[in-house]
Formats: C-alpha cells, structure tokens, sequence
C-alpha cells in the first residue's frame, strides 16, 4: 500500500501541493485528476521519486521512502511524451531497464533478449523489435514506453497523461487495453489526467485535485454524482449553474422557487449546479423557461442550449432523441430534478 | 527549395544574390587564394623547406600540444556546464550562462595580459612561483591558459540550447529504470548530444590552433620555445621572408578548410538526425 501524508511542496513562491494526505490500495487502478497548474504531476513525480517534498511522508508498505531516489523505489514510471531513447532500437528500450542492472543482479543478455521479446508480445508489438521509436506510430510508441517500464518487474505503475498524445480512437482502444493489462499483472496503477471523462472511464477511485489541495476522492459515482465542492462539480462531467438566494432548504432563482430539494442547511446567496441530464420537461406550464439558441444530437440525446429566463446564461439540458427535436427560437419549459448547492464563497474559491 | 515571395521579382532575387557572392569572393576567396598563390610563389621546394626547418616543425608540434591539452579540457568543462545549465535548477543559473559567454566579448589581448598580471615577474603569483621555479608567463602553460580561456565558450555554447531543448525526460526514464547516473550519462545523454558536441570540438580546436592575440601577450615569442603557428607566421612576416610565412600560413588556411567541410558535413548528419528524432 502507498500512503502520502502531509505532503508539501513549492517551486519558488507558488505552492504547487499543500497538505496532500493520500492512500493508494493494493490493486487499485487511481486516477489524479484536475486542471493544469493543479499540482497533479508533482504529486505523482513525488511518488516516484522524481520529485522530493519540502514537507511529508511518502510510505510503500509501511517503510518512509521519502528520501529514496526513482532508481530505488521499484516504480515503473511512463512519461507524457515517452521519453523513449531515440537512438535504440525497440528492443534495447525495452530491455534498457535489466541491462544496467549490477553485474550480480544482471540476467544473461540472452534472456534479456527473450524477456524483451516476451514484453513485446503483450503490449502487442511483436516483430517491431528492431524498428526505432521515430518509425512507430503514437499509439506504438506509448505501448514500448508501457513494456520498457513493465520490464522491471515493478508492484506500481505510474503514467503522466499517458493517452493525451493521442487521437480519440486510439486513445479509447489503449484505455481498455490498459485497463486489461493492469488486472492480467495485478498491478497498482496512478496516472496523471486532465481528462475527467478518461477518469471517470478507467479508475477505481479518482482524486480530484485543485490548486495543490484535494478537493475529493472517491468513485467515479461518487465523484460525479455527489461532488464534495463546487470545483469538482464544475469540473467533473458537463455542469449547468445558476446563481441562486436560498432560504429554508429552498432556491431562489430570479424571482423563481425552484422544486428542487436543497440538502445543505445555509441561507444566503448561492449557487446551484445541475447536469443536463437532471431535467424533466415541464407539462403543466410551471418550472423553468428555456429560449432555444441550439440543438445538436449526442448520442441518444438532443443537446438544447438556451437561454433560461431572459438572462444571457446558456444552459444545456438533454432531451429523449425520440421526439422530435425543439425548434430553434422556441420556448420549453423545464424542472430541475436533481442537484447540488454551495455557498457562494465554495463556489468561487 | 525556389520559393519565392509572390511580389518579388526575379530581377532583386539575382541582384542579391550577385552582391552576396561579390561580398564573399572578394573578403574570403580572394584572399585564400592570395595565401595559396604567394605561398608557393616560389616554387614547392621552397614551401616544403619553410615547413620543415626546425623553427616551424617546433611551432606546429607546440600548437598541437596546446590544442591537445585545452580542448579536452574545455570538452569537459563545457559538459559539466551545459548538464548542470540544462538538467539542474538553481539560483544563478542565467548568470553562469552569461559568464560563459563573456571570452567572446572580451578582446584576446585582454584575456591574455590578465595572465601577465596573475602571473608575471611582476603579478601576484609571480614572485613566489618564480621562487619555486613554475614558469608560467613566457613558457607552455601560459599559453595553454591563455588558449583555455579565449575557446572557453565554445563547447558549452553549442550544448546548453541542445540539452535544454532536449529536457530531462529521457535521463529521467533511464534512472526511473535503475540506471546509475554515470551509466545514464553514457547511454543516454551522450547519444542524444553527440553530434552537437563534435560540432563544438571541432570549432573549438579551430580557434584553438589558430589564435593569435592572447597568446601573443604571454609566449614571449621565443624561437623554437614558446612560439605557436600563427606567432610563428607573424615573426616570419616580419622579417619579409614572405614565401616562408604564407606557406605557413596556408596550413592555417587549410586547417580552416578541413574544419569548414567538416562542419558542414556534421551539420548535415546533424540537422538529419535531429529531424528524425521528431
């Protein structure tokens, strides 16, 4: 088990982590999400021991590894751009890592050879040993970065945006793929992502990150269905919000009493998040007006941008893409029947 | 490669061209040529003799020893700069950059009387090491200092921007995969930067061999002892025995040569290998 505690770190005057208490269990596929400038490759190069704190514990296991540089930490570690060693061929990247091993600790470089070779075969890239890294497509490229890392036999596996280089189909592929390989190895996997629907896709737990705290941690259903602040709402999953007045567990919105029951107990001004997904259209004349500015087809949905009450703030709702689709122009009305409320100074943090 | 801006004419194109070619035969063709005509204006045997007299046999062989000692010496140096520049971040850092550069803005004599002044009967050091029985002015190691600091720059010039470009990635991943820093120095940094640093080497030695002004102020000009090519060319100059001199001097201009086809095939090689590398 990884466990950080109380970890800091600054990079001249900006702090880049702050207070960052973290456990990481066995098996488990975590992701580090959040924006840039959110601190969440610092947290995972300190984890690997690229990066040193100015303040915390980093333990495996138990033992303080704090002070232990990369080499000894026995991580696999893949990099947002590779870093693949660009004058070796495949097979001597991926065979890099047991060939600078101690002379007594070193396999035969027969068995190097072979154990390359079998490292090849399961990131799918027998036959290509002898290519180098500038002849290999992106998504070849990511696979050798995998094997080189795998090579050492590591317990974790760490990854710094590991698709972001990537075009959208081979991105979705590799992620399964990923996912798989980790489960076959029983590995312990971190990676690094801005990209909340990759997070919600792959991991066990994800950890929402916001300017070098952890806003949240927990499931992807938790994390997207009941955010912990105003930041995760926001930033996880497609998010509509209106500035709102509550008094007694009701929101106020422009005049308007809205339906929607209000869990936290504050009064005062607000702001009320809720995703598309969370309406119901309006039947008998109440709830809210929308002015449809736009339609286009998601999936099994009709996205309908619009404009609610008059006021310039676009909302987004989903309708069911068996009806017909609403007319640019016109007028639906609708009710929020699911969401968040925080106070205002949450949500502007 | 013909590309042309669309309101351009051909006529300026040609134009241009013309006064760059003009501008390069007349200040580098023309007088190459002139050292080449005059050195063996006299004929080959008299070229030859100029070589091999015993005065220019211990002028080149100085020259190389100077050349031996310093651009090792400067190859390491410039290595432990440009890592520490391009790997490392650390308070000062711009300011070691510039003092790096700062042999290319000061003139030669200056970089060489600074050694007289440490150095000489009448410096600082001077007394004490003449008492111990170090020359340093007026003998070998001057000269080799002197040569040290004036080519200083050229190797840490031509891999700072490389490895800075290049980051710290792919050092990263082979410590991340066990390897020792030295180990990871050899198999990783210096592929990566090989080229770069030949190119440095080579221009390096060139100036190396070829300067003149602060090794003037310390060699003392000593016939046989303390006097490199160039030093070796001027004497003979001065004492108007012209057919001698440039024939001494086209080795100058042949080394100049060698470098200049050799830099360009490396720049070829070079640019290839870092296009591939994308």
């Amino acid at each position: 088990m990884i466990s950080l505690h109380n970890i800091s770190k600054s990079f001249g005057a900006f702090a880049a982590l702050h207070n960052i208490d973290l456990a990481v269990r066995d098996g488990e596929f975590l992701a580090l999400l959040g924006p840039s400038g959110s601190g969440k490759t610092t947290l995972l190069r300190i984890i690997a021991g690229l990066a040193f704190p100015d303040e915390g514990e980093v333990r495996f296991n138990g033992e303080d590894v704090t002070e232990l540089p990369v080499a000894e930490r026995k991580v696999g570690f893949v990099f947002q751009q590779y870093a693949l060693f660009r004058h070796m061929s495949v097979l001597d990247n991926v065979s890099f890592g047991l060939s600078v091993r101690p002379r007594r600790r070193r396999p035969s470089k027969a068995k190097i050879r072979a154990r390359a070779r079998e490292l090849l075969d399961l990131v799918q890239l027998d036959g290509l040993g002898d290519r180098y890294p500038a002849q290999l497509s992106g998504g070849q490229q990511q696979r050798v970065a995998l094997a080189r890392a795998l090579a050492v036999e590591p317990q974790l596996l760490l990854l710094d945006e590991p698709f972001g280089a990537l075009d959208a189909k081979v991105r979705k592929e590799l992620r399964r793929w990923l996912r798989q390989l980790h489960e076959q190895m029983g590995l312990t996997s971190i990676f690094v992502t801005h990209d909340q629907e990759e997070a919600l896709e792959l991991a066990d737990r994800v950890v929402v990150l916001d300017r070098g705290v952890i806003e949240q941690i927990g499931t992807p259903e938790d994390v997207y269905m009941t955010p912990a602040s105003g930041f995760v709402s926001g930033f996880v999953g497609d998010c509509n919000s209106l500035p709102v007045q509550v008094r007694a567990h009701r929101a106020h919105f422009e005049g308007v009493v809205l339906d929607v029951p209000v869990a936290r107990a504050f009064d005062g001004p607000g702001r009320l998040d809720f995703r598309p997904h969370d309406i119901a259209l309006s039947v008998d004349g109440g709830g809210l007006p929308l002015q449809v500015r736009g339609v286009y087809r998601r999936g099994g949905h009709w996205r309908v941008e619009g404009t609610v009450n008059g006021s310039q703030r676009i909302v987004e709702i989903d309708l069911d893409a068996d009806q017909a689709p609403p007319q640019i122009g016109s007028e639906l009305a609708f009710r929020i029947t699911r969401a968040r409320v925080f106070r205002e100074q949450e949500a502007v943090r | 490669m013909s590309a042309r801006l669309p309101h351009q004419s051909r006529s300026a194109q040609l134009v241009l061209i013309l006064v760059a070619l003009a501008f390069i035969g007349f200040f580098l063709v023309l007088p190459l040529v002139a050292v080449f005509a005059e050195a063996l204006a006299k004929g080959l045997a008299t070229y030859g003799a100029a070589l091999v007299e015993p005065d220019a046999i211990s002028a080149i062989k100085l020259t190389l020893l100077v050349a031996a000692i310093s651009v090792p010496l400067n190859v390491v140096f410039g290595l432990c700069a440009a890592w520490a520049v391009a790997k490392f971040d650390f308070r000062g850092r711009s300011l070691l950059v510039t003092l790096i550069d700062l042999p290319f803005s000061i003139s030669p004599v200056v970089a060489g009387l600074v050694y007289v002044l440490l150095f000489g009967a009448q410096g600082w050091a001077g007394p004490w090491l003449i008492d111990h029985g170090v020359r340093i002015i007026f003998a070998v190691p001057g000269i080799v200092l002197a040569t040290i600091l004036v080519t200083f720059p050229f190797v840490a010039r031509e891999l700072i921007p490389l490895m800075q470009e290049q980051g710290r990635a792919d050092e990263e991943a082979a410590l991340a995969l066990g390897a020792s820093g030295f180990r990871t120095f050899l198999r990783v940094t210096l592929p990566n930067i090989k080229w770069g640093l030949l190119y440095g080497v080579l221009l390096c030695n060139a100036r190396a061999m070829g300067e003149f002004g602060a090794v003037s102020v310390v060699s003392g000009h000593l016939r046989g002892l303390t006097n490199t090519v160039p030093l070796h060319v001027e004497i003979l100059y001065n004492e108007y025995n012209f057919a001698a001199a440039f024939a001494v001097a086209s080795l100058l201009a042949l080394l100049a040569l060698v470098t200049l086809v050799l830099k360009t095939s490396l720049e070829w090689k070079f640019g290839y290998s870092h296009r591939s590398a994308r």
